[in-house]
């Protein structure tokens, strides 16, 4: 956690190694706000609220179009739901870092979101909170600027595949993840989390198989000496 | 009222999950065995995150634009080129190959 004499420096990075993503999510945003207008399962200030609260996109993306496809309200809140369960164990690798009062560690760890997570990992096994408060505060804007933008336009701008920006998050994934693949213990317990994510695509609901994942890491167990 | 029910019960549990570690675990220090397996959940979730992102779309296993251009990245990402060269490699080298016509 070596945040330096300079939190603001540091925080300042963090938002500017977030501007890439910035834009992504944003049209994101854009696409998630029009998507409520134009198939109407909420009105605009819930979906406004939602982005501001959830701040998760695949979970929302889910949700509506659960609600737009006629679903129940409890199959969109359990499919959202299991979209962020991953938060539990990323949250445990951010907490150690975290201290202070506890509406201060509940806030700024409301600044989670996969891609600020990411950023502020340094692959070393270091984590720089002022990082990640950046690159949530920068994300959180464009994510909720995006879907106002959205709610306004009430039809779709485009599908954002069309760019191949649904591409940009796995690229960053794995660009955060190269460096965490020098030890072996990283890259096993890597090659296992995508094995057991991929093989339970098909049978379970989304955001399950990336929880699973998660389990890879109990390889860190072994041959550690100890039974 | 729906739309209210969902967004309160869906942002309510994202804000619990998310603070539950920092919230229950603060900045204590966790014992080894739990530290070695914490250190590894990165590049496990990491590793989910791009096999789901790449091939998963809905419960499908597909194999689309989108692998041709995390492929380009990583190559770029190996050989330490910028984030955003990485993220626009990913994004040129898809929409290249959703035009030429594949899905």
């Amino acid at each position: 956690m070596s945040d330096g004499a300079d939190p603001h420096g540091t925080i300042r990075k963090g938002a500017i190694r977030a501007l890439p993503f910035a834009l992504a999510v944003a049209l994101f945003g854009i696409v998630f706000g029009a998507l409520v207008t134009s198939t109407g399962p909420m009105d605009p200030v819930p979906a406004l609220l939602m982005s501001a609260t959830t701040f998760a996109g695949s979970a929302q993306f889910a949700a509506v179009s659960i609600l737009s496809a006629g679903g129940q309200p409890v199959t969109a809140i359990v499919a959202a739901v299991l979209l962020n369960l991953r938060y539990a164990p990323i949250g445990v690798t951010v907490a150690p870092h975290l201290s202070g009062a506890w509406w201060r560690r509940l806030l700024t760890a409301q600044l989670i979101v996969d891609e600020s997570w990411a950023i502020a990992a340094d692959g070393r096994g270091r984590f720089h909170v002022p990082v990640l408060v950046g690159a949530g505060l920068v994300l959180w804007a464009s994510w909720v600027a995006g879907t106002l933008a959205g709610l306004g336009t009430g039809e779709a701008l485009g599908n954002p595949a069309r760019l191949g920006l649904d591409a940009a998050f796995p690229a960053l994934f794995l660009a955060l993840l190269l460096p965490q693949l020098r030890t072996r213990r990283g890259l096993a317990a890597a090659l296992l989390g995508g094995v057991v994510a991929l093989v339970l695509v098909p049978f379970t609901p989304a955001g399950v198989p990336i929880v699973a994942a998660s389990a890879a890491a109990f390889i860190g167990l072994v041959g550690r000496g100890r039974p | 009222m729906t739309g209210w029910l969902v967004v309160a019960a869906v942002g309510a549990a994202t804000v619990a999950l998310k603070a539950s570690g920092p919230l229950l675990l603060g900045g204590r220090r966790l014992p080894a065995p739990v530290l070695a397996v914490v250190g590894l959940l990165a590049p496990a979730l990491l590793a989910g995150l791009i096999a789901t992102n790449t091939f998963a779309t809905g419960q499908a296993l597909v194999v689309d634009a989108r692998v041709p251009g995390v492929a380009a990245a990583g190559v770029v990402a190996w050989f330490r080129a910028p984030l955003i060269v990485v993220v626009l490699v990913a994004a040129v080298v898809t929409a290249a190959a959703r035009a030429a016509g594949m899905a």
